[in-house]
């Protein structure tokens, strides 16, 4: 159980929610929360934006009823919050992009105070948010409101490329990757995934990955995966 | 003092709280949040012969007090299971079912032959990993098998038949409220030599996307679990309950201690929780703490005083 700190509106149905608890976590990680009794049945999983020593961050986008419920929450109110879960991104040395989609630049945030000087590269439909608090930690900072920013990066001239955003994206993102390779480059892509889940440990199978090896789980295998292991089916 | 414990077939639970196929894993994920040797026993994801990739597509669709799921029995096989699971499970002191599902009669018999060869071996061992085969016939997510058996008794017999040769261990039959006749398939099950039936299994169900204007999973349906089944499962338990002499394990939504305690008044011997897990990873600890406390605070020394007094 935690104590909601602020649950602040950033822009149409995008919230930031910091939360009491000193658990801690990893960049890439998330955590199942909720705030109400029975229904809806399931937990929500959401990526840790930041991690401070009694609390941590996230920021979420208003889908479904469970977001929609968060987005109520206000100051005092109690979470229920089980976590950290999940394989995050590596800590890893090299040269850095981190791409974020919309609402996929939740985990990011984290992984750009844990790798200062990579360049940070964030997409949006319609309305940019968040972006300021990246600039203090990027060397450089592109932002992009109705484009696709994957178009922006270059992936050849990164070690590693994180990525995390809609499905679509993080096709394109492997597909990116996957040109790099044979162009000579050793870039390694990651990419976080973003799949429905029923009880976030590994137990139910519900987020089940296509991977070259078999049958992955979202929640405890990643959802951080390297790009060139996943099946995309659509 | 409480008591909590029941037998059935030689195996002792030592509460009525076994966590239910599909919604534990093999035990260790929870193992992590919980001991799960607390636990009147855990029944593992649903195994078959061979791995199974599961369904493509949606795989949960939340409903009114409720969750459509169709996951589609992804599991590593009975091999891998054995070797990978089983040295976990020795550790366990908990009472271990291992749920097996099959496509076809000669999976079904295959899968049981390799369980009760490994089972023969660990035990010139002097070691247990399995105590208890809950035979599944009843899952509605596969195309083929799985809900073909569970619906006609003529059919189910055969397959009960079959693995009821092929193993000596305790045998479960898992059944389906799709059944045309549940009291008809649990005699049957008890004809044929079943310790024991586990029911319900979950509800086929639908959900339907408007705008895209299909069903939400690509099988079309879907198996209903959670709080919104309790009733139907409760009144299934009751009805088996009362037309056999085996031991009935009775599940269906349920998500607090006075759940249980209908169960086992409608008849059941041992309970399983199941969609409860994903609402609270910790049901199984604290399940098992809340109805020794409502056992305490409604004066009830055991739970054979209440069993079937419905």
């Amino acid at each position: 159980m935690g104590m909601v700190l602020s649950n602040d509106r950033l822009t149409d149905g995008v919230y930031h929610l910091k939360v009491e608890t000193n658990s801690g976590g990893k960049m890439g990680q998330f955590y199942m929360l909720r705030a109400w009794g029975a229904y809806p049945i399931l937990s929500r999983p959401l990526s840790i934006h930041e991690v401070n020593e009694d609390s941590i961050e996230f920021l979420y986008h208003v889908v479904g009823e469970g977001t929609e419920i968060f987005s109520r929450l206000t100051s005092g109110d109690s979470v229920e919050l089980e976590g950290p879960f999940g394989t995050g991104f590596p800590q890893v040395e090299g040269k850095v992009a981190l791409i974020g989609g919309g609402i996929g630049i939740a985990p990011l945030y984290y992984c750009a105070k844990q790798l200062p000087g990579c360049d940070i590269y964030l997409g949006f439909s319609r309305e940019a948010y968040r972006t300021e608090a990246f600039r203090p930690f990027a060397n450089e900072l592109t932002v992009d409101v109705g484009g696709f920013i994957l178009d922006r990066v270059d992936f050849s001239q990164y070690d590693h490329v994180f990525v995390c955003g809609p499905h679509p994206m993080l096709k394109a993102a492997q597909l990116k990757g996957i040109a790099a390779e044979e162009a000579g480059s050793r870039t390694k892509v990651y990419l976080s995934l973003e799949n429905r889940m029923a009880c976030g440990i590994g137990a139910c199978l519900v987020c089940s990955v296509s991977c070259r090896d078999g049958q992955r789980k979202a929640c405890a295998d990643g959802p951080v995966f390297l790009a060139e292991e996943v099946i995309f089916h659509d | 003092m409480t008591k909590m414990s029941t037998t059935i077939a030689g195996v002792h639970f030592k509460n009525p709280i076994i966590m239910a196929s599909g919604t534990f894993g093999f035990g260790r994920e929870y193992g992590k949040l919980y001991d799960v040797s607390l636990l009147g026993g855990i029944s593992g994801k649903g195994l078959t012969l061979h791995p199974k990739a599961g369904n493509p597509g949606t795989r949960v669709y939340e409903t009114a007090s409720g969750m459509l799921n169709s996951v589609g029995l992804e599991n590593p096989g009975v091999g891998a299971f054995l070797e990978k699971e089983c040295p976990y499970w020795e550790t366990l002191d908990t009472a271990r079912l291992v749920n097996l599902g099959g496509g076809t009669l000669e999976d079904y018999v295959l899968g049981a032959e390799m369980i009760q060869r490994d089972a023969d071996l660990r035990s010139s061992l002097g070691k247990t990993a399995v105590d208890m085969i809950e035979l599944n016939i009843s899952c509605p997510n596969v195309k083929e098998g799985g809900i073909a058996f569970g619906i006609k008794t003529s059919e189910a017999q055969k397959v009960v038949q079959a693995v009821r040769r092929a193993t000596k261990l305790p045998l479960a039959v898992k059944l389906s409220p799709g059944a045309e006749n549940i009291v008809e398939m649990a005699q049957m099950c008890q004809e044929e030599g079943a310790d024991a039936v586990s029911l319900i299994n979950t509800i086929s169900g639908m959900k339907i996307d408007v705008r895209r204007r299909s069903s939400v999973f690509n099988n079309l349906y879907a198996g209903l679990s959670g709080p919104a089944i309790k009733p139907v499962a409760l009144r299934m338990v009751h009805q088996v309950a009362q037309n056999i002499s085996i031991p009935v394990i009775g599940m269906g939504g349920i998500t607090t201690a006075t759940d249980i305690i209908e169960f086992i008044m409608a008849g059941a011997a041992v309970i399983q929780v199941g969609t409860y897990n994903f609402m609270n990873l910790r049901a199984g600890s604290q399940l098992v703490e809340e109805l020794e406390q409502f056992m305490v605070q409604e004066n009830i020394q055991s739970l054979d005083e209440i069993r079937g007094i419905i």
